[in-house]
């Protein structure tokens, strides 16, 4: 008994212990000593990057309903002092009105671009980097162990055409302006840290002016030709039970001479496909909000939506803001653009590597456009086998005289 | 080959196609966010 009362004591004064602190951050903090200001102890929990709760300033911007009359001490002031103005100001609440400029003028401090700027230059820089060099370094690795993927079989000299010159086309339009579009984007996420070091800034001002330039008009050839592969393809790339072969062989990558049975597009290639659909058209609709500022806020729309369905709630983010500055609208544009942009090069990286030096006879799928019959039977074997069926059909169509 | 030489020539004629309907357009920086009183550099 003695010992269940003992264990009991133990126990209250483990919990009190333990609780003790969550309520002590629950109460709000003495501010007497400030007379309601910021204490001390706020300014250094801000340094320290906590979090602190501004409700208790924010929210104190004056009451024109409680002014004084205009005859009255300091009636003119219409109900807010000068502090509480510029706290309106300061939290972007305070009622602007501007004769030209549009509701981005009406924000004069915006302290959101502070976050927007020390995730651009680190996390988003850092892992970007590390993304894209880590793909680099896995290629290069499965490169040296499994060297280049050759045509198993003997070659037969003939060819089968593999692509038509309208889907080289766009198979170009897109991936020539994607390579221009990911080299000028670089440079300007990179530039300031990498680049001005290196050249300085005389040499870097012309390069990202430019760059800037390519990188604004070249997205509508970009736009066009995801369109295009987009028509001429998805038919083309709707998953079937051929899938499953291919994945339960990893797609004959890591061995020699397993070939899955593929028809035009093998797993391999309709994950590109859809990674590129996907992340094109999210890059793209980004892209053209940044592309005419302020005309096409995307993510105060977004973040509803995303808290009515209760995920963010769910994985800890709490409710996302739906009030969001102009300005804010912009960065979150700006960073989700580069997050995009960033796996869709990691993506492209390997599908680059596998159309080129990591597979011979892959190229001239998108050169020439003709393909050595027996790498098409290899990587395509169903595919062969429709083409010749349909030859074989128009052949019979021809030979049959009309009467 | 030529089908791709022809694609990245498309792709310079898109750019400066769509660089001087924009700007005719209207959408250049200097437009959009000034009124007809102030001469940036016409």
């Amino acid at each position: 008994m003695k010992r269940t009362a003992l264990a009991i004591v133990f126990l209250l004064a483990f919990l009190t212990q333990g609780l003790a602190p969550g309520f002590a951050q629950d109460t709000a903090p003495d501010r007497s000593a400030t007379g309601g200001a910021q204490t001390l102890e706020d300014i250094l929990k801000r340094q320290r990057g906590e979090p602190v709760d501004d409700s208790f300033r924010s929210d104190k911007t004056g009451d024109p309903n409680s002014a004084a009359a205009m005859s009255s001490q300091l009636g003119t002031l219409g109900g807010v002092s000068d502090p509480e103005l510029w706290r309106a100001l300061r939290y972007g609440t305070a009622d602007v009105k501007v004769s030209a400029g549009g509701p981005q003028a009406r924000v004069l401090i915006q302290d959101g671009g502070m976050s927007w700027l020390a995730f651009r230059e680190g996390p988003l820089a850092t892992y970007g980097a590390l993304l894209l060099g880590g793909t680099i370094v896995l290629l290069a690795l499965f490169f040296l162990i499994r060297g280049r993927i050759r045509i198993d079989g003997e070659k037969t000299g003939l060819t089968i055409t593999r692509f038509k010159a309208i889907e080289r086309f766009g198979h170009w339009l897109l991936g020539g302006s994607f390579v221009l579009l990911a080299l000028t984007g670089l440079l300007t996420l990179f530039g300031r840290m990498a680049i001005i070091p290196l050249v300085g800034h005389d040499a870097f001002a012309p390069l990202a002016h430019f760059s800037k330039w390519i990188h604004n008009n070249v997205s509508w050839a970009f736009m066009l030709g995801l369109i295009m592969v987009f028509v001429m393809w998805v038919a083309h790339n709707i998953p079937n039970k051929l899938d499953l072969k291919w994945i339960a062989v990893g797609g004959g990558l890591f061995k020699k001479g397993v070939h899955p049975p593929a028809k035009k597009f093998n797993f391999g290639q309709k994950l590109v496909f859809w990674g590129v659909i996907v992340l094109g058209v999210s890059v793209s609709v980004s892209g053209l909000s940044l592309l005419f500022p302020f005309d096409m806020p995307l993510f105060a729309a977004t973040f509803e939506k995303l808290n009515a369905t209760g995920l963010p709630q769910l994985f800890g983010y709490g409710t996302l803001p739906t009030q969001l500055a102009p300005q804010e609208e912009m960065q979150l544009a700006q960073l989700w653009h580069a997050i995009v942009a960033f796996v869709m090069m990691a993506l492209i990286l390997a599908h680059i590597y596998i159309g080129s030096i990591g597979m011979e006879g892959a190229f001239d799928a998108m050169g020439s456009g003709e393909v050595e019959l027996q790498w098409a039977k290899e990587h395509h074997g169903l595919w062969v086998e429709e083409v010749r069926e349909e030859e074989r059909r128009k052949h019979t169509e021809h030979a049959v005289p009309a009467e | 080959m030529k089908a791709m030489l022809i694609a990245f020539a498309a792709i310079v004629v898109i750019a400066v196609g769509a660089n001087q309907a924009l700007t005719h357009m209207g959408f250049s920086s200097a437009d959009e966010y000034s009124s007809s009183s102030v001469r940036l550099d016409h």
